[in-house]
């Protein structure tokens, strides 16, 4: 029933959004966004809410603080691709990391920013949540032990994308 | 003034734009094509979406009400692009890895073998 409410809720603000059109909205439009935020939200109450964890606040001031620092190091990102197309300068290899995360939330976030981020891009998790990432200019120190030291590869998402998720 | 700012963010998205696909021709496999392709283009296209929300903001601003639309349309197109830019390609390297195409000049591989 929460999680029906909670998409439902979701739905609706997002029909009041695209809807906007610069006045306030007619009694007419607001009645049919309910209807279909109803039909919508029931539909996708299991998809979209798997649990209530993203409902406190403290992870979204987490979102909030991690986004600077995340478009900073993505320009970084774009400046070493930018740097390694024009010379064809590359290392490539595949390594594994493990981060040491649960949850799926936490996962994701830490997958799509390392994709987004620099010279790394993530191939595929296997049941432990340990990530393989295609690495464009593989350093010499990281191949020695195991166990990889993730501070190299993805500094310190991990630590930021734990807050957010867990 | 605004305009400037408009055209230089244009001038940025679309140089990125084109730096992606200078580098889908010369780099040497489907991972390495994928680096371009997904930072360089995200990139960009945050650029170009940054523009079009300023250009509908000012406008909105001196008093043409329907034009906050543009912000806000465009507001979710990007954050539907960076949502699924990594997804699309992090599918695309699984898949490639799954069918069995090694990556080219790789000092490792950690994946190897391994049908997870």
């Amino acid at each position: 029933m929460l999680a029906f409410i909670a998409s439902t809720v979701f739905c609706f603000v997002m029909w009041l959004l695209l809807t906007f059109n610069g006045n306030f909205w007619q009694t007419d439009e607001l009645v049919a966004g309910i209807v279909m935020a109803c039909i919508a939200g029931f539909a996708s109450r299991k998809i979209l809410v798997k649990d209530f964890k993203l409902a406190n606040p403290k992870r979204w001031l987490f979102i909030l603080a991690y986004l600077p620092r995340f478009f900073y190091e993505m320009a970084k990102a774009n400046f070493d691709v930018a740097y390694r197309v024009l010379t064809g300068r590359i290392n490539p290899g595949i390594v594994k990391i493990s981060p040491g995360l649960k949850s799926d939330v936490a996962i994701t976030t830490l997958a799509n920013s390392i994709t987004l981020t620099p010279g790394t891009l993530s191939v595929d998790v296997d049941e432990e949540k340990n990530l393989y990432i295609h690495w464009i200019n593989v350093k010499k120190e990281v191949l020695k032990k195991m166990p990889r030291d993730y501070k190299p590869i993805c500094s310190n998402f991990p630590d930021w994308a734990r807050r957010i998720g867990e | 003034m605004i305009w400037e700012i408009i055209y230089i963010f244009l001038g940025i998205g679309v140089a990125f734009n084109i730096l992606a696909s200078i580098g889908l021709l010369r780099f040497p496999d489907v991972y390495t094509r994928l680096h371009a392709g997904t930072k360089c283009t995200t990139f960009g296209s945050i650029f170009i979406c940054l523009a079009a929300m300023i250009y509908g903001l000012w406008k909105w601003h001196a008093g043409d009400k329907q034009m906050i639309v543009i912000t806000i349309h465009t507001l979710f197109a990007l954050i539907a692009i960076l949502l699924t830019n990594p997804t699309g390609a992090h599918a695309i390297a699984r898949a490639a890895h799954r069918s069995g195409i090694k990556p080219v000049k790789a000092v490792v591989d950690d994946l190897e073998g391994k049908n997870v």
